[in-house]
């Protein structure tokens, strides 16, 4: 017995390091895209087009351009005409590697070289920016000289995007209209379907199965299925009563009726498992189904109705094709998740934009994700295992 | 600004005010209309029978009445919006299927959406259970786990976004900016344009539904294993079961209802998939899928609602074995 069982710990020393090794790559995976979106929502605007957003702690190396003093600037020293600066607006953060005085060659000299550009016109260019243009005549023009460096720049972080992102995209605005759909809409199916799923649960009436059944087959129906009919309707009724036909009441209803059939499901099967020796005595008690059910079986069901206001929170938040079908596309009512679409098509290059966007819509169902786990998971569980 | 957050708070307390005074009143007038009490024997034996008759409907109306509106009508008007044209105003009988048939970028849709619906629930289940299986035995399993459970609150825009940047292509030589191409080109490749590669570009769409619900196949099939009994496993290992064997033929079998649900789940999501085809290509260079088909005949295409409808009904078709396989199945535990 010894021999093989000496084995098999080595082997599981090495094992178990495979393992720690093949879950850390896959976290790795799972969470590198959405660190890169953070990360670079909070850099420079021009650090994010230069290097990639894991060098972002490092100090990147930019290629710029930028003129020299004018020529009223120059002073006579020795015989010499001299122009004597900075490069750099702000001196003491960056560091020239290289400059140069055509683009073709940017970097043709290294920092504090003395460069010879031709009829004894000298340019110095040192690490701190500081320069020394000199020649043998007068200098003259109403532009300076124009130079290209090589500079390694210091990490800049800023939350500038946030402000731009939230005021002048309409982030802001949209983060509001997300609100306010989201929260009637997580509530009002709630109530409706808690009544519901207490009848299928615990009142006996013909009809109850087959109504069972109808809902388990619901669960499945694409949305496809409903868009077209619905616009028609509500066409049709804003026709009839004057009144637009995409509202907010009409986005509320329609996630209402999506939701429903997930949320009769859920709660019923939570319900159904509740001990009947409860119900029992409270109806020997006199107490009618109304007051079982908001004295009893409500408060007990609290879990399950947390796990489905989780998960219609986050459906409702994320979606896109409801709120593009039922709402329109102004200002007023466009949601997160359609603005950051929009911004995909109008704004395409323009990461800075679309990263802080992007993690301001993602930040509120991750809050909610991470608080609430717990409810998230095992509605997750009940609504799937079960659900067969 | 205000006035839409005051408009929303008052729809709310008018929403859940009507809906509680909806319920009351109405179990109010049942006991009004067929008193119980005070009134003599035989007499509320009778109206306590008709209440229990009555009070179920009252209860499910409501929600009878919104399932009824925005989920059963519309799947019956949709198929007969299906033989409809454009508008909906004259009858064309198959027209409309006949078209869908002899369509090309149909045809390129279909074979799309069989791709996603091959690759996604299998890449799904199989990461989600090997995740699963490796996370429990290490001590940060469940950080792990949060970790990877994490894109599942994010929304298909917003992974759309991020996989945007994970892809982004920068020419040749240049520095990249996105993380992939960055990769490539430090081992030597030549940097791509993912997305607009015909017939892969797709591969690149589904890894982001992938990353999104992998998530999701492993917490129920993390659970499901919990579920297997420890005397079966250590058994294996006593009668010298490798890890590998114990894996594919204690732990799979064990759980394979699960996987089976785990599987459909993720199935009728794919089919349904919308919005990452939307965002990341719009259907362009061949990554067409039917829901953004149909979507694109909806609005785009002058507003066909014949053909948007016909598109739907297909994704209906593939939604309905896995419907009528789970009423079934609800209808065989109903009977315990």
């Amino acid at each position: 017995m010894a021999q093989p069982s000496g084995n098999s710990a080595g082997k599981s020393f090495f094992g178990r390091f495979g393992v720690h090794l093949a879950v850390l790559f896959f976290v790795l995976i799972w969470t590198l895209p959405t660190l890169g979106i953070l990360v670079t929502s909070l850099r420079d605007k021009d650090q994010i087009i230069a290097s990639g957003w894991w060098t972002a702690f490092s100090s990147s190396s930019q290629t710029a351009a930028t003129r020299l003093a004018p020529a009223e600037a120059q002073v006579q020293k020795d015989g010499r005409f001299i122009i004597e600066g900075n490069i750099f607006e702000t001196p003491g953060t960056s560091t020239v590697s290289a400059f140069g005085t055509r683009s073709a060659q940017p970097t043709e000299f290294a920092a504090g070289e003395v460069a010879d550009l031709k009829d004894g016109v000298t340019l110095q260019v040192n690490e701190d920016g500081s320069y020394l243009f000199s020649s043998p005549v007068a200098f003259e023009g109403n532009n300076g000289r124009r130079v290209y460096y090589a500079a390694t720049v210091p990490p800049r972080f800023t939350t500038e995007n946030y402000g731009t992102v939230l005021y002048s995209a309409g982030i802001g605005r949209s983060f509001l209209n997300s609100l306010t759909v989201t929260i009637p809409a997580t509530i009002i199916p709630i109530m409706i379907a808690a009544f519901a799923a207490y009848a299928l649960a615990w009142m006996r009436f013909p009809g109850r199965a087959l109504l069972i059944a109808v809902i388990i087959g619901l669960l499945v129906v694409p949305l496809q299925m409903a868009l077209i009919p619905l616009l028609e309707l509500y066409n049709g009724v804003g026709n009839l009563f004057g009144v637009p036909s995409k509202t907010y009441l009409g986005i509320w209803l329609a996630h209402t009726g999506f939701g429903l059939p997930f949320a009769i499901y859920l709660l019923r099967s939570y319900m159904a498992g509740l001990p009947r020796e409860l119900m029992e005595s409270a109806r020997i008690d006199g107490a009618s189904d109304f007051e079982i059910f908001v004295k009893i079986v409500l408060p007990l069901s609290f879990p399950v109705l947390a796990s489905f206001a989780i998960f219609q929170f986050l459906w409702v938040w994320n979606d896109l094709l409801v709120a593009m079908v039922f709402l329109g596309s102004g200002n007023d009512q466009l949601v997160l998740t359609g603005r950051l679409n929009a911004l995909l098509g109008s704004r395409g290059g323009d990461w800075e934009i679309l990263t802080t966007s992007a993690f301001i819509t993602i930040i509120v169902p991750l809050i909610v994700f991470f608080s609430l786990q717990r409810y998230f998971v095992r509605g997750l569980l009940a609504g799937s295992v079960k659900g067969g | 600004m205000a006035s839409q957050i005051i408009s929303a708070i008052i729809v709310i307390i008018v929403g859940v005010g009507g809906c509680l005074a909806y319920f009351w009143g109405a179990n109010k007038l049942v006991d009004l209309v067929f008193p119980s009490r005070g009134v003599s024997g035989a007499a509320a034996v009778d109206n306590l029978r008709r209440q229990a008759l009555v009070r179920p409907w009252l209860f499910i109306g409501p929600a009878i009445l919104i399932l009824t509106v925005y989920l059963i009508y519309p799947v019956v008007s949709t198929l007969i919006y299906s033989f409809y044209d454009k508008g909906g105003d004259s009858f064309v009988g198959m027209a409309n299927y006949r078209w869908l048939v002899s369509d090309a970028e149909f045809h390129n849709s279909l074979l799309n959406n069989l791709m996603w619906l091959i690759v996604v629930p299998a890449a799904c289940t199989l990461l989600g259970l090997i995740i699963a299986v490796l996370t429990d035995k290490i001590w940060w399993g469940t950080i792990a786990k949060s970790l990877i459970f994490l894109p599942l609150a994010i929304s298909f825009v917003g992974a759309s976004v991020i996989w945007k940047f994970v892809y982004e292509y920068r020419g040749e030589g240049q520095e990249q900016i996105g993380i992939l191409n960055a990769i490539v080109q430090a081992f030597g490749g030549q940097p791509q344009v993912w997305i607009s590669l015909p017939f892969w570009n797709n591969f690149f769409l589904m890894i982001i539904l992938i990353w999104i619900q992998t998530g999701f196949a492993m917490v129920i099939l993390s659970s499901a294993l919990r579920g297997i009994p420890e005397e079966t496993i250590e058994a294996a290992v006593i009668d010298g079961a490798n890890p590998f064997q114990i894996f594919w033929k204690i732990m799979v079998p064990q759980i394979w209802g699960t996987i089976l649900v785990v599987w459909t789940t993720i199935t009728i999501l794919v089919l349904k998939v919308f919005d990452i085809v939307l965002t990341m290509t719009n259907g362009q260079w061949s990554s067409q899928v039917l829901a953004n088909l149909m979507f694109n005949w909806m609005f785009r295409g002058g507003g066909d609602f014949g053909r948007g409808a016909t598109i739907a009904i297909v994704i209906m078709i593939g939604v309905l074995p896995i419907m009528i396989w789970n009423i079934r199945q609800a209808n065989k535990e109903g009977g315990r």
